[in-house]
This record gives structure tokens, C-alpha cells and sequence, in this order.
């Protein structure tokens, strides 16, 4: 079976609470079978009521959401058949776990042992058996979750929603179900739209990710894609670290530019939303893209003082003042060859002008 | 066993036990003494009046105080024929002894209590006992009224001879004890007080269902309205409850009566003719409609309580499981609020049984309750007693209801806010 491209589909949806403010404006998003996307964005970016009218809580004020080609706006909730997992797992505190997991067999009718049979599935799948009889009152915050997640995928939907699902826990316990989601996800291949404010959980999970803000997909491409090459100014600061210099577009060829900064050096960057010279540009740069006391030949060589450093373990944190930038960052690996790396001391600090992105200047 | 042997025991060799005692102590009193303020209002205000409400409903010493010549000449009496002349000497001299105090009236009145028709002999007896001579009192004392000449009147006299008794819970139950000493039940035009009690439980469960019926619906909207407009709802909601009661009820007269407001509505939209306006007052109607709208607070603030709690996530979490709204609402969030209709309805049922004004004023003689009866008998026949005796069957019935209750429901699911 040819895999559907456009399983799920946003055409042209608006969205407004009060008639005076778009919360989410003209969104299309075409959302493949077995993908798993990521909306991902601050709060208050639009990308909760996006899930939200999927799910069919809230209706679009203009436009028309797709599942599986048919129009689904006028379809209650209940008749989607689409899993949801919330932000507080929202597991009913007076049904144990079996009974939590076959409240939507049971409305549908499945048979008991049907039912006993998926029930079983779904709990090993989140290594949960044997946990039927307990409360959820009586499980830890990351078992409810699994519990959530088993039940929302019980009844074999074709879209599982997630909203902020792992807000409520602790880092080492938030990392450890980030996995475990994304197995079950290749594993038993359903469609997963997922919600989160965190962009190291997105990047490790998804397939795909919608970066959000002001009610608009700022850009919607694979994690590296989105790490490596954001489209705007307000991605590369989102997403990752990265270092800015505002400035001037002064000469303009079609893969190189030179841009003069505030304090009158140029750089070479590469020209992503900048179209002639003249314009005014933000320049971004990864802080790993840029070396220092390199022996490689780059385009863009500047000397600049240690600031600060940071240990972190596998890697020192410098912040140097480079360019008039005084909030230069640098990720320098921790090995013996770096020793020079004092307070005060000045080094050379070298990039390719490719890594180097001039974008909108916001 | 090893309990001994296994004390364990502080770094100074003092057992834990006796060490975590002495250093609460000090804490333990302090509670105490914040306590005490409530614990001694609580005995003044609640249990020395329930215990001599107690006290006084099985109290009947006054009579045997008032006759002892008599009671002491009755032990030798059979009650089968009439007494023979010694019961007759001591209760002259007893009665004697009354009339000069001038505390024979109230004798007169708890001897009627117990047999219609003793108020007027003993009356007769009073203007005629000056002039009797010594001797053969059983004679002269029957040649009063004819009536003393009956020996139901001396078996009465004799069921009172004890200084306890429970005769005032009989009657509460219309029955009591006849001449032979066994229990039986009044006479089927006499019942009045089953008609009551039955009266009672059945508005107090009435009124109950009503309430819940219609707080359930402003308690979930008040728990998922914005801010805003649910506090606005909250103040309509307690409005009536910062109202004087009697206000409340009296505008509920002003609303029911049949030149009233209600009624005049009726006759304008033609529901019903002018002529022939329904009674809405001074029957069960009227005892319903005030009831319910005065204790619906009640029922609207432990459920609220518990609504607030509920994440409306659970609701949409059931629907997007493919439950309707309705299964989602019945399977999901109704178990989830019943600790609130629990304490709810238990409160406006213990408030509903003992209610007192309002079906007092707009009840009439259809809609009075227990409570209105225990009253009458306070303030108008002055059988205290009797007021007791039905006052503590009133709070054992609802400490039954209370007990029934826990049983079904659990009283840790009761939750009050």
C-alpha cells in the first residue's frame, strides 16, 4: 500500500478565541502516514490549539482539516478515532489500569477477550504487565504516562496526539520515555503529532518538525535540516545556540556575501533571505561551526578575547568578545590541545563563510 | 515476647517511647489548651443539653414526688378492683398537701396526659377536700364524681408511679402501654404521629432530589466558567444565603399565595382561569418550593467543591477515547463527583428533617413537619418531655440515616468542601 503523503492535511486553517486576534493564521501542513511530527514553538505560538482542533476540541474558524482525505471538521471528537495523550495524563483516577484501558474498547464494543488481548498487547508494549489492578493513583508519574500513551494507542488509532506529554517529569525520566516513545512509534508505525516547548525532545523524536510562532509554521523540515540550516532568524535562535552579528549587506554574489558589521569589519556569511546588497541582515553562526587556532584554511579569520569559560565536563563554554559581539560562544572540545584557553588571553577564531547564515534581520 | 527485649532505646539510655512522650508533651498541651475554648462550648452548648433532653424525656419523678402516701399504698395494690382504703387515705393526704401548696395544677395536667377527664375530677376534688371529715376516704372520695369510682382512672394513676419511664416514645410511635401492660398501638384515627414522621422523611427526601437536581447543573457550570462569570454566579448563588431566613420565606408567601405573584402569571399567560387559582401555600407545595430554593446552597457548594477538582482534560480525554459525551459524563466524571453529591445530599437531608420555619409558615396543616410538632408541644402544651422524647427520636433516626449512609457510601468519599 502506497503510503499516503497527505494522511493528514491543514488547509488554509485560521483560528480565532475572541474575532480580534489569529491565534494560528492560514496554516497548511501536510502530515504523511506513519510520520512523526513534531509542533514545536514558545507558548502561546498557536501550536496547542493546532492539535487541539485535530483532536475536534476546537473548530477552525476558517479552513478545513483532512484525515485521510475526508473533511473532518463537523466530526465530534469522539467519532475521529484519533489517540490523545494530555499534558497531566488525564487517566481516570477512579478505574484501575485495565479498566483505564478498556474504556475505549468498551465503547466500542470490542469483545472481552478481544479486548484482554489488546489490553495485554499495549501494556507489554509499554512494559507495563501486570500492573492491571493498580490505581493510577498508586503509580509514579512515569508509569501514568505509559499508562496514558498505552491508552491512547489501545484501540489501534490511526493519528495518536501528544500533547506536552513528558512536562510533568524529571530530566533523567523525561529522556528515558523520549526513547521509549519513538520505539513504539517505529515500531508499531501509527501517525504521531506531537506537542512540546522543548527543543531537545523534539530533535531526538521526530521525523519531521513544524517550528511555530505567532500562529505561523516558521519552518517545517527534518531535525538537522532545522538545526543545520534555519530558514529565519527566529529558528536559528530557537533551535540550538547559535551566534548573531546584526549588520549591512555590502556586496552580494549568489552563494557569498559580505556583510559590514556595526563596529566596520566584514565578514563573508552565506545568503539565505538577504536578495541584494544594501539590505540590513542578522548573521548566524553555530557556535561548533566555528574553530579555533585551526590549521584549515577558512574564509572568515578574527581574533577575539576570552570572556568567560565554563567547564562542562566534555566541553568548556568560552564566551569571547569577537566583532564588538561580546556574547561570542564557543564549544571547545575538552582535550590537552587547548590549554591556552585562560581567561584574558586572546585566540583566533576561524569559520567557513557556508556556516555563516545572514538572515532577516527580524 | 521480644517486644522486651527489642525497646529500643536513646543515646542517654532512656527508652524512645517514654522520650518522644516527654518532648511532645509540651506541644500536646498547648493543643490542648487551643482546643479547650470549643471543647467546653461544645459540653455547655451540645452535650448538656442533648443529655438533659434525655434526661427530661424519660423524667417522671414529678408525679411520684407529688403522690408518695399514694405509690406507697398502690406496691400492695393489684389493680384489678378498686384500691382498697389505704391508697384512698394517702392520696388524700398527698392531694391535700398539694391544693394547700397550690401546686396541684400541675398535677392535674400530667394525670390528663395520661387519661383524658382527670383535670375535671381532680378540680371537684380540690373545692370538695376541705370539707372531708377523717376517716372512710375511699367513700367520701367517690361520692365526689362518679369518675373516681372507675378503676381505669386509679390504673392510670398507677402506670405513673414509676420515676422512669418510656410511655413518651410510645406515644411519639402512637402507641402505648394499655391496662395489662402490653404495647399496642392507638386507635387507627389517633395515628397522628406516624403521619408526621412519614410526612417528615418524605419531604426532608423530596426536598433532597430537588436540590440535587438543580445544584448539579450550576455547580458544573460554576466550576468551568471563566473567573469572571463564575464568581458573578457565586454571589447569585450565596446571595439568598446572606438573606434572614425568615425574609427568604416570607417573599416566598408573597410568591405562592393565591393572589400572589405566581399565581397571577399563571392567570396571565391562561394556564389557568382566574377563578379557580391553584394553592400553593399552606400545603406540601409551598413547604417544597421554599425548602428547596433555602437549602440549595447547601448542595451547590460541596459539589462545586468537588467539580473544581476535576481536570476538564478527563472529560475530553473520555470523549477522544471515542466515548460519547454522555458515556464520557456518565462513566467518567459522575463517579468522580460522588463525594460532593454525598455530602451534599446527606446535608441537605439532616437539614431537611429538622426544619422548622419555613414549613411552619408556609406549610399549613398539610405541609407542617416533626419539628413544627416538637415545637407546638414546647411552646403550647408545655409536655416538654413529650418535645424530648420526639426531639432525641429525631436524631436517632437521622444518626441511623448517618449510619445507613456510611454503610452504602463510605463517609471518607463525603467531601465538604
Amino acid at each position: 500500500m502506497p503510503k499516503n503523503e497527505q494522511f493528514v492535511r491543514f488547509d488554509k486553517v485560521d483560528k480565532s478565541y475572541d474575532g480580534k486576534v489569529l491565534v494560528v493564521k492560514d496554516l497548511n501542513l501536510d502530515i504523511a502516514e506513519g510520520e512523526f511530527i513534531t509542533m514545536l514553538g514558545p507558548s502561546g505560538s498557536g501550536k496547542t490549539t493546532c492539535l487541539m482542533m485535530l483532536a475536534g476540541f476546537e473548530t477552525p474558524t476558517n479552513g478545513e482539516i483532512y484525515l485521510d482525505n475526508n473533511p473532518i471538521s463537523n466530526i465530534p471528537p469522539h467519532k475521529r478515532g484519533i489517540g490523545m495523550v494530555f499534558q497531566n495524563y488525564a487517566l481516570f483516577p477512579h478505574m484501575t489500569v485495565y479498566e483505564n484501558l478498556a474504556f475505549p474498547l468498551r465503547v466500542r464494543k470490542v469483545s472481552k477477550e478481544d479486548a484482554d488481548k489488546k489490553i495485554d498487547k499495549a501494556l507489554s508494549m509499554v512494559s507495563l504487565s501486570g500492573f492491571e489492578n493498580r490505581m493510577p493513583g498508586q503509580l509514579s508519574g512515569g508509569q501514568q504516562q505509559r499508562v496514558a500513551v498505552a491508552r491512547a494507542l489501545v484501540f489501534d488509532p490511526a493519528v495518536v496526539l501528544m500533547d506536552e506529554p513528558l512536562g510533568a517529569l524529571d530530566k533523567n525520566l523525561r529522556e528515558s520515555m523520549q526513547y521509549e516513545i519513538k520505539h513504539i512509534h517505529e515500531s508499531i508505525g501509527v501517525t504521531v503529532v506531537y506537542v512540546t516547548h522543548d527543543q531537545g525532545e523534539a530533535l531526538t523524536m521526530s521525523n519531521r518538525i513544524a517550528v511555530f510562532n505567532d500562529g505561523k509554521v516558521q519552518q517545517l523540515s527534518s531535525p538537522d535540516k532545522l538545526y543545520e540550516e534555519p530558514v529565519n532568524s527566529f529558528v536559528a535562535e530557537f533551535i540550538g545556540e547559535n551566534n548573531r552579528f546584526s549588520g549591512q549587506v555590502t556586496d552580494f554574489s549568489k552563494d557569498k556575501c559580505k556583510v559590514k558589521l556595526n563596529d566596520g569589519s566584514e565578514i563573508l556569511a552565506n545568503p539565505i533571505t538577504v536578495k541584494s546588497s544594501g539590505e540590513k541582515t542578522i548573521v548566524s553562526l553555530r557556535p561548533e561551526r566555528a574553530l579555533i587556532n585551526t590549521d584549515e584554511k577558512m574564509e572568515n579569520n578574527f581574533k577575539g578575547k576570552i570572556e568567560e569559560v565554563i567547564y562542562h565536563g566534555d566541553h568548556t563554554r568560552v564566551r569571547l568578545n569577537l566583532l564588538g559581539n561580546n556574547d561570542f560562544i564557543l564549544k571547545v572540545p575538552n582535550s590537552s590541545a587547548n590549554m591556552e584557553i585562560k581567561l584574558g588571553n586572546e585566540i583566533n577564531v576561524s569559520w567557513n563563510s557556508f556556516d555563516a547564515r545572514a538572515l532577516d534581520p527580524k | 515476647m521480644s517486644s522486651e527485649t527489642q525497646k529500643i532505646l536513646t543515646t542517654d539510655g532512656i527508652p524512645l517511647e517514654e522520650s518522644l512522650k516527654k518532648a511532645e508533651k509540651k506541644n500536646k498541651i498547648k493543643a490542648f489548651l487551643l482546643v479547650c475554648p470549643l471543647l467546653l462550648f461544645l459540653v455547655i452548648t451540645y452535650v448538656f443539653p442533648i443529655g438533659d433532653m434525655l434526661f427530661r424525656s424519660i423524667d417522671d419523678r414529678m408525679v411520684t414526688n407529688m403522690l408518695p402516701k399514694t405509690y406507697k399504698a398502690m406496691e400492695q395494690w393489684d389493680g384489678k378492683q378498686l384500691p382498697p382504703e389505704e391508697v384512698f387515705e394517702g392520696f388524700y393526704l398527698d392531694y391535700k398537701k398539694l391544693v394547700e401548696e397550690k401546686t396541684f395544677g400541675k398535677l392535674a395536667t400530667q394525670l390528663n396526659y395520661e387519661k383524658n377527664g382527670f383535670k375535671s375530677i381532680l378540680k371537684k376534688l380540690k373545692r370538695k377536700i376541705t370539707k372531708f371529715e377523717e376517716g372512710n376516704y375511699k367513700e367520701q372520695i367517690m361520692a365526689v364524681h362518679k369518675r373516681w369510682a372507675d378503676v381505669e382512672y386509679w390504673r392510670a394513676l398507677k402506670r405513673r408511679a414509676p420515676a422512669y419511664s418510656y410511655s413518651k416514645y410510645l406515644k411519639g410511635m402512637d402507641m402505648y402501654e394499655n391496662e395489662d401492660g402490653k404495647i399496642v398501638q392507638v386507635s387507627e384515627d389517633r395515628r397522628i404521629h406516624k403521619i408526621l414522621w412519614v410526612r417528615t422523611v418524605e419531604v426532608a427526601f423530596f426536598v433532597t432530589v430537588f436540590c440535587f437536581l438543580m445544584a448539579y447543573p450550576i455547580a458544573h457550570l460554576l466550576a468551568t466558567l471563566p473567573m469572571k462569570y463564575s464568581n458573578l454566579l457565586m454571589i447569585c448563588v450565596l446571595l439568598p444565603f446572606w438573606t434572614s431566613l425568615l425574609v427568604r420565606t416570607a417573599s416566598w408567601m408573597i410568591l405562592l399565595q393565591q393572589q400572589g405573584i405566581v399565581n397571577d402569571f399563571f392567570v396571565w399567560i391562561g394556564l389557568v382561569a382566574d377563578d379557580n387559582r391553584p394553592e400553593m401555600m399552606y400545603n406540601k407545595v409551598g413547604t417544597y418550593v421554599a425548602m428547596t430554593q433555602i437549602l440549595l446552597p447547601f448542595m451547590v457548594l460541596p459539589l462545586y467543591s468537588v467539580m473544581k477538582t476535576i481536570s476538564p482534560s478527563l472529560m475530553r480525554a473520555g470523549k477522544s477515547l471515542g466515548g460519547t459525551p454522555f458515556v464520557a459524563f456518565w462513566k467518567v466524571y459522575f463517579p468522580l463527583t460522588i463525594p460532593g453529591i454525598g455530602a451534599g445530599c446527606l446535608l441537605v437531608f439532616i437539614l431537611a428533617i429538622g426544619y422548622y420555619i419555613t414549613p411552619a409558615l408556609v406549610g399549613g396543616a398539610s405541609g407542617t413537619l416533626i419539628s413544627n410538632h416538637i415545637a407546638f408541644h414546647m411552646k403550647s402544651t408545655l409536655d416538654w418531655s413529650f418535645a424530648s422524647a420526639m426531639g432525641l427520636m429525631l436524631l436517632t433516626g437521622v444518626l441511623a440515616i448517618y449510619w445507613v449512609y456510611n454503610k452504602l457510601v463510605g463517609v471518607d468519599n463525603i467531601k465538604l468542601g
